[in-house]
């Protein structure tokens, strides 16, 4: 298949493109066994212990929305790629692209509420360092976190250990980041009050990793929302993803707000919600400790994996089912 | 959620469904073509098609704008956006459908062309006010539904004397579309699922001549699950009754006579051209509007010059098969594998009200289980 010369936003949109771009362009020059599994966050081995290691650029547009903002959504971002590894978040570097002309005092309380993040995750930011650029040369400001974590030894996380019969967890209502940004460009002329879900899931994950060897694996739906999240699910297992679109949680006004502007809450990006797979003894327990945490409260069972001719992922609904594809193009650049 | 929950309601679709088989007998074959690319995305995304019996196929027609402008339209766009003191504001939809050589506005926009996305043509319009230095074109596209919103855009840019804003006017009215499909000798539908939103505007009455010319029914209909299976009940209704009739399933928008406002709106500024290609039909007469004289300083294809090249449809490309509703998507080659979402060769693919797109995105699995 033909791809553009070019770089369009489509690439970088988290969707069918982003994944090509990943695996034909990255992953074909740097590839190398850490890399390959193309995990949230990779696994380093030394001195008897084993670390995760991740890092992630935050380009998102307004820098301010409902509910955070650039410097939370980059702290909260690193830690939750560490976290739905396995990994206990250990500390974090930044990396700032600001463009000429940036308020001072704006930058100022963009790093203090990146700050305040890290401290509510008892995390510290432990290096950073800052470009400046001309005018032009980037929009405003851009950031990059990496983070490291411990890995927790509880738990043994990997696509691989995903079987049929193993049950699917949300840890709350989708769609609600993607939602605010989309509110907060202001150019829909939509009054709702939908704050984005940013938030570090550490502790979420420390708790279903006391489930041991039936916790399987983990994934936060960002970009492409959970429809992208499970497509990965069901392409790394070889089996199906069957849920029941009803089951999945959406507060009712991001329902409402998807259902007006015609997007499908499941492709819509999410930056504090959790997709567990356990196995089907473990499920109810599972369901328990995320209902437990004061970030899972509204956490549900939505489906499980099944052995099929073709690993698909199909959605019930009231009167059928449907296929669930991976986001193709961009309804909206610049999320996160 | 209110006047989407009860239209949503999985036993009433239930008990619909069993009406419809009520409706059949066993071994005939009726075909139907929902008419509008808004209830064909809705078929698949509900899994609407499981609920009807074996005896009815629905067929997915023309009513999806994106996927009717011919990709000669599209370069034209294209060369309006790489002009350099354009900006070429348009609906997201638009972004991805490929012109010539496959290029599509989005490719345009990495090379360095201004391309925004806009959710309406005020917000265009505001555009240009905004950045009084750039000539804002707006790709106006869709049928009766978003052509007047383009009219009052027009009549708003005048009132207010904004000189830097033009509409590249490609919207094109639905029943010359019906009269062609249902003139092509290999047509065979037995009724037609009546679009929603359109009739919003036009009203019902646009359709009689479907009955009273070519002796089948139409059901104009909603675009929820129950509204759907409605309409198709009361199509089987009337073909087992022998009437052809226009129904209104969609009363609680639709009236007769539609919307005098908008109408009022869409004759005042615009002209029907003599001709207008369809992607995947040809030129169709009378189909296509364009910005009428009093309004020409606002027209960029006066303003500026286009290509105006005609570029047939690709060869592979069963487009026009689809919209005429004699091919199923998957019965085209490059259906999946040449043509996807991603990288569309046919328009259908491209809009997720498309029937390939719709096709592909929610109802392939069904095939590869059966």
């Amino acid at each position: 298949m033909s791809v553009p010369e070019v770089i369009t936003l489509a690439d970088g949109a988290g969707g069918k493109a982003s994944r090509r771009l990943v695996e034909d362009l990255f992953l074909e020059e740097l590839r190398n066994p850490l890399l390959e599994p193309l995990d949230d966050a990779a696994i380093v081995g030394a001195n008897g212990t084993r670390i995760a290691v991740t890092t992630d650029s935050y380009v998102v547009r307004p820098l301010r929305f409902p509910g955070g903002d650039i410097g939370q959504l980059a702290v909260n971002g690193t830690i939750n790629d560490l976290a739905v590894s396995g990994a206990v978040p250990l500390a974090l570097t930044a990396g700032f692209v600001v463009e000429e002309g940036f308020p001072r005092d704006e930058l100022r309380e963009l790093v203090a509420s990146m700050a305040a993040a890290a401290r509510a995750a008892g995390i510290a930011v432990a290096a950073g360092d800052t470009k400046v650029v001309e005018r032009g040369a980037a929009d405003g400001l851009f950031v990059t976190t990496a983070g490291v974590g411990l890995l927790d030894l509880r738990a043994v996380l990997g696509l691989d250990r995903v079987r049929a019969g193993d049950r699917l967890l949300v840890s709350g209502g989708i769609a609600e980041h993607g939602v605010a940004i989309m509110l907060a460009r202001g150019n829909l002329e939509l009054e709702l009050a939908v704050a984005s879900d940013t938030a570090p899931l550490d502790g979420l994950t420390a708790t279903l990793c006391s489930l041991g060897p039936e916790l399987r694996w983990m994934r936060d739906p960002t970009r492409g929302g959970l429809a992208t999240t499970l497509n990965e699910l069901a392409a790394g297992t070889g089996l199906s993803v069957v849920f029941d679109e009803q089951a999945v949680p959406v507060r009712e006004d991001v329902r409402a707000a998807c259902e007006l502007l015609g997007i499908d809450p499941l492709t819509v990006a999410n930056e504090g919600k959790l997709v567990a797979v356990v196995s089907s003894q473990a499920a109810d327990e599972a369901l328990a400790l995320l209902r437990a945490h004061p970030l899972g409260s509204a956490a549900a069972l939505v489906g499980e994996l099944r052995e099929d001719s073709e690993p698909l992922v199909l959605a019930r609904t009231p009167f059928g089912t449907r296929l669930v594809e991976m986001l193709v193009g961009d309804p909206l650049p610049r999320i996160c | 959620m209110r006047f989407v929950d009860e239209f949503r309601d999985g036993r009433a679709a239930r008990a619909l469904a069993a009406e419809l088989r009520s409706l059949v007998e066993p071994g005939e074959r009726v075909k139907l073509m929902e008419v509008c690319g808004g209830h064909t995305h809705a078929i698949y995304r509900h899994g609407l098609d499981a609920l009807l019996p074996d005896e009815v196929e629905l067929v997915h027609g023309p009513g999806c704008p994106v996927c009717v402008i011919p990709m000669g339209r599209v370069d034209d766009a294209i060369s309006l956006a790489e002009r350099p003191e354009v900006t070429f504001a348009s609906f997201g939809d638009m972004l991805r459908v490929p012109g010539g050589r496959r290029r599509s506005l989005l490719e345009a926009k990495a090379r360095g062309a201004d391309v925004r996305t806009v959710y309406s043509p005020l917000d265009a319009l505001a555009l240009a006010q905004r950045e009084s230095s750039r000539q804002v074109v707006f790709f106006g596209v869709g049928f009766e539904t978003t052509a007047p919103a383009t009219a009052l855009t027009l009549r708003r840019a005048r009132a207010l004397a904004v000189s830097n804003f033009t509409v590249f006017c490609n919207h094109v009215l639905i029943g010359p579309a019906l009269h062609a499909i249902l003139d092509s000798p290999d047509t065979e539908i037995d009724g037609l699922v009546g679009p929603g939103h359109v009739s919003t505007v036009i009203g019902t009455r646009p359709y009689e001549f479907v009955c009273r010319e070519y002796g089948r029914p139409v059901v104009v209909a909603g675009f929820e699950p129950t509204d759907i299976l409605r309409a198709v009940a009361l199509l089987l209704r009337q073909l087992r009754e022998g009437r052809a009739e226009v129904e209104n399933e969609y009363g609680r928008v639709v009236r007769r006579e539609g919307n005098p406002e908008a109408l009022g709106a869409m004759r005042e500024v615009f002209d029907v051209r003599p001709d207008f290609e369809w992607r995947g039909l040809g030129p169709i007469p009378r189909s296509g509007l364009q910005i009428a004289e009093p309004f020409a300083a606002w027209d960029a294809e006066r303003r500026f010059t286009v290509p105006g090249a005609r570029i047939e449809d690709p060869k592979a490309c069963r487009c026009g098969d689809v919209l005429r509703g004699r091919a199923k998507p998957y019965e085209c080659r490059v259906f999946g594998t040449a043509c996807t979402p991603e990288r569309p060769l046919g328009t259908c693919m491209v809009s997720s009200e498309g029937a390939c797109a719709a096709y592909y995105a929610y109802g392939r699995h069904r095939r590869s289980a059966a």
